[in-house]
Parts: C-alpha cells; sequence; structure tokens
C-alpha cells in the first residue's frame, strides 16, 4: 500500500472581535493556503467564534523549550521597577 | 552496569518532577518531558475518543435521507458535522504526542485502535435518533466535563471546545423524544423502544467497573481521567432517570430505586458478556462501520493525491 497523505499541518488563530488578539483555536491539515484557510473556518469558527483567522504551518513556528524556562524566564521577576506599583507618588498627586 | 544505573536515576528524576508537576495541578504541554507511560495512555485514549467522534457520524448519518421535517434535517446535519469536527480536535490533539494521523487511521483499519462500542449498534428508527442525542451524547458529556480537567494541555483544551458544542447535542435528541412521547400510541412505543435498547449501553459506554478497570490507577494518579468509571456512571444515572420522569419514559431497569441515604440511584447488574462481545468485533455492526470507514477513506485517497499533485505543480511554478 502506498503510503497515504495526510497533508501538512497548520496552526489556526482566531481574532473573535475586531481589535481583539489572536488566540491559537487549534490545527487542521491542509495541502495548501487556500485549503487551510477552509478548514480552519469549517472546523473552528462553525459558531461565530471569530470574524478573522490566520492559519500558519506548524513547522514555521519556533517554540521555546520548558527546560530553558529559567534562563529566559526569570530575569523579568527581579525588575520589579518595570511595574507601577513600584514608585511611591507624593500624597495628593491626582490622575497618575 | 554504570550506564544502566545512571539511565534508572535520571528516569526515576524524571518522573518525580513529572509527577510533583502533576500534583501542583499544572497542565502538561507537548514539549514538556513526560514518562513513555504517560504518553502512550494519551496517545490510546485521545485517538481512541477521536475514532469514536467520526464512526459516531455513521448511526445518525444513516438518517438524514429520512429526517421527518427540514428542520430536524437541518439539526442532524449540524449535529453530525460537530462530530466530524470534534474527531479532528481530537486528532490534532494526539499527533501532538508525535503520532500521526495516517498512523492513527492505519491503526484503527487494522483493528488495533478502538472506538466507543455504543456506535456498533444499529438506529433501527427516528427516536434511536432522539435516543443517541439524549442518552448517548448525555453519556459522553459526562466524561467530557470531567476530561475538561485532565492533565494534557491540549486534550483538556479540545474537551473544553467540544463541551461547548455538545449541550445542543443532547438537547435536540431529548426534544425528540419528548415530542415523540407527546404523539400517538406508536410514536411512544417507539420512544420507550429506543429507551429500552440504547439505557444499557449507554451505561456500558463508562467502561467496566472500578473493581475491573485495570489501567485506571495511573490515569487517575496523573489526572489523566478524573474521575471513575463509576463515579460518572452515577453521575449520568442520577441526572438522566428525572429527565426521563418529565417525558413518560420508563427506564428499562426494574432495580432502579433511589437510594436515600447514599443521595443517588442504585441501579441492576450490566451485562459486562454483551459489553465484551461488542468491545471485541461482534457487536450488530461492527463489520458494517468499519467496512464503510475503509471504504470511504479508499474512495477517497485520489483527492488527497490530487490536492498534493496541486500544491507539487504550484511549488514549481513558483
Ligand atoms: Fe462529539
Ligand atoms: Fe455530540
Amino acid at each position: 500500500m502506498a503510503t497515504d497523505s495526510q497533508f501538512a499541518l497548520w496552526e489556526v488563530f482566531i481574532q473573535s472581535k475586531p481589535g481583539a488578539n489572536y488566540i491559537h483555536a487549534g490545527s487542521v491539515h491542509s495541502s495548501d493556503k487556500k485549503m487551510a484557510l477552509q478548514n480552519a473556518r469549517d472546523t473552528y469558527t462553525r459558531r461565530g467564534e471569530g470574524t478573522s483567522i490566520w492559519v500558519v504551518p506548524s513547522d514555521a513556528i519556533v517554540a521555546s523549550n520548558p527546560d530553558d524556562n529559567d534562563m529566559l524566564f526569570d530575569p523579568s521577576n527581579d525588575k520589579v521597577y518595570r511595574h507601577p506599583t513600584f514608585y511611591v507618588m507624593p500624597g495628593g498627586a491626582k490622575a497618575i | 552496569m554504570e550506564l544502566v544505573e545512571k539511565t534508572d536515576q535520571a528516569q526515576a528524576e524524571l518522573l518525580k518532577n513529572f509527577e510533583e508537576k502533576i500534583n501542583r495541578g499544572d497542565a502538561i504541554e507537548p514539549k514538556d518531558k513526560m514518562p513513555d507511560a504517560y504518553r502512550k495512555h494519551l496517545i490510546r485514549q485521545i485517538s481512541q475518543h477521536a475514532h469514536s467522534e467520526v464512526i459516531g457520524m455513521q448511526p445518525e448519518g444513516n438518517w438524514i435521507t429520512r429526517a421527518p421535517s427540514l428542520r430536524a434535517k437541518q439539526i442532524l446535519l449540524a449535529k453530525i458535522q460537530d462530530e466530524g469536527g470534534h474527531g479532528l480536535y481530537l486528532y490534532s490533539a494526539a499527533e501532538t504526542l508525535g503520532i500521526s494521523r495516517d498512523e492513527m487511521i492505519q491503526l484503527l483499519h487494522s483493528g488495533k485502535a478502538k472506538y466507543s462500542s455504543i456506535f456498533n449498534y444499529p438506529t433501527l428508527t427516528w427516536a434511536d435518533i432522539g435516543a443517541v442525542g439524549w442518552l448517548v451524547d448525555g453519556a459522553a458529556i459526562v466524561n467530557q466535563v470531567s476530561l475538561q480537567r485532565t492533565s494534557y494541555g491540549p486534550y483538556s483544551r479540545a474537551m473544553v471546545r467540544i463541551c461547548k458544542e455538545e449541550s445542543f447535542h443532547q438537547r435536540q435528541g431529548y426534544e425528540i423524544m419528548a415530542k415523540m412521547m407527546q404523539g400517538t400510541k406508536e410514536q411512544r412505543e417507539m420512544a420507550q423502544d429506543a429507551m429500552n435498547r440504547l439505557w444499557w449501553p449507554s451505561l456500558m459506554m463508562f467502561g467496566p467497573h472500578d473493581s475491573e478497570s485495570p489501567r485506571t490507577s495511573d490515569a487517575m494518579k496523573w489526572r489523566i481521567k478524573r474521575h471513575s468509571n463509576d463515579e460518572l456512571r452515577q453521575k449520568f444515572i442520577d441526572k438522566t432517570v428525572q429527565q426521563a420522569e418529565v417525558i413518560g419514559l420508563t427506564v428499562p431497569d426494574k432495580d432502579l430505586k433511589w437510594n436515600e441515604a447514599k443521595g443517588h440511584y442504585d441501579h441492576g447488574p450490566i451485562d459486562w458478556d454483551e459489553f465484551y462481545r461488542v468491545v471485541n468485533g461482534n457487536g450488530p455492526c461492527n463489520k458494517q462501520r468499519m467496512d464503510h470507514h475503509i471504504r470511504v477513506h479508499n474512495e477517497g485517497a485520489w483527492v488527497r493525491e490530487a490536492a498534493e499533485a496541486y500544491r507539487k505543480k504550484k511549488e514549481n511554478l513558483n
């Protein structure tokens, strides 16, 4: 039996309404861009879940490795001065 | 020798970190380290779940051309389309664990992968479409609501999406049953007959009793399953009996009785011989379901080949 093709994997991102972030909804299989968009529409937006779709070939996505989490994400924890609550505001100042 | 000890130690360390993570309630994501047994259990469970969604389209598809009204036909089509979608969400979730969709389909066709036995029963009358939506989807929902909190992230996310879509499935089935129970004597008998045939197989959907279920302990420890088979079955019985009473259907179990002390219904013994007979391939429609899937899959091969040829042609033009 010849190996069957189930097509390449694509990741689907959906914007729920104009102005919102695109959020990962899941994946579809498709042989090309157009079919990927159509399959994403049929699979993930049957109930008005979105007004806009992105499809991206899964192998184009670069993901961080969980083993690197300490190195990648720790530095942000010790820089509290990046948060507005770090600063002491003089009493009486308004709208700041 | 020393090397073996080292790898054993590394394995133990991996398992310890993994189980700590599970116990903290963290989700496991595709790139996270996980024990082989966890990965295998998930692949088996998720692919079986995906196959069930897809094979489940057949008994309902049987009635599309004979739906009693345009409204009923539109609803049934939309429901079956949802089930196809559920299959796709779940295949994708399983693929994140390193198995291809091709492999999963081959395992189904060779009989190595299973699907829920309930779909090996026929849908003989229109009332069966009502009973399938109400009881079969109803039982599936109890299981799937629980699985929304499964430890594997992609599986959990697929479950959340599926649960949002399922409540319409159960309601449309219950509406069919309610309508038939308000109809003629023949229609009421038809509804009761569907109930009589599908009640017990629906209870079997939750799987063997906890005492007989060998895989449950790891699955519970690793939070793949969040509730046991018997707990889920009880939940389904407790909520469904009242719904049957409201529309005047009789639950075909003479031992069914409210147990005041437990706050649950007691039920009669389940015929596990029948369950294993159907699981092992000898239900009324096992062969028909599999033959149909294989035939349609093979007949669609030229479409997939054409799509691939079209892609290659376009790539060469660029
Ligand atoms: Fe479903
Ligand atoms: Fe459903």
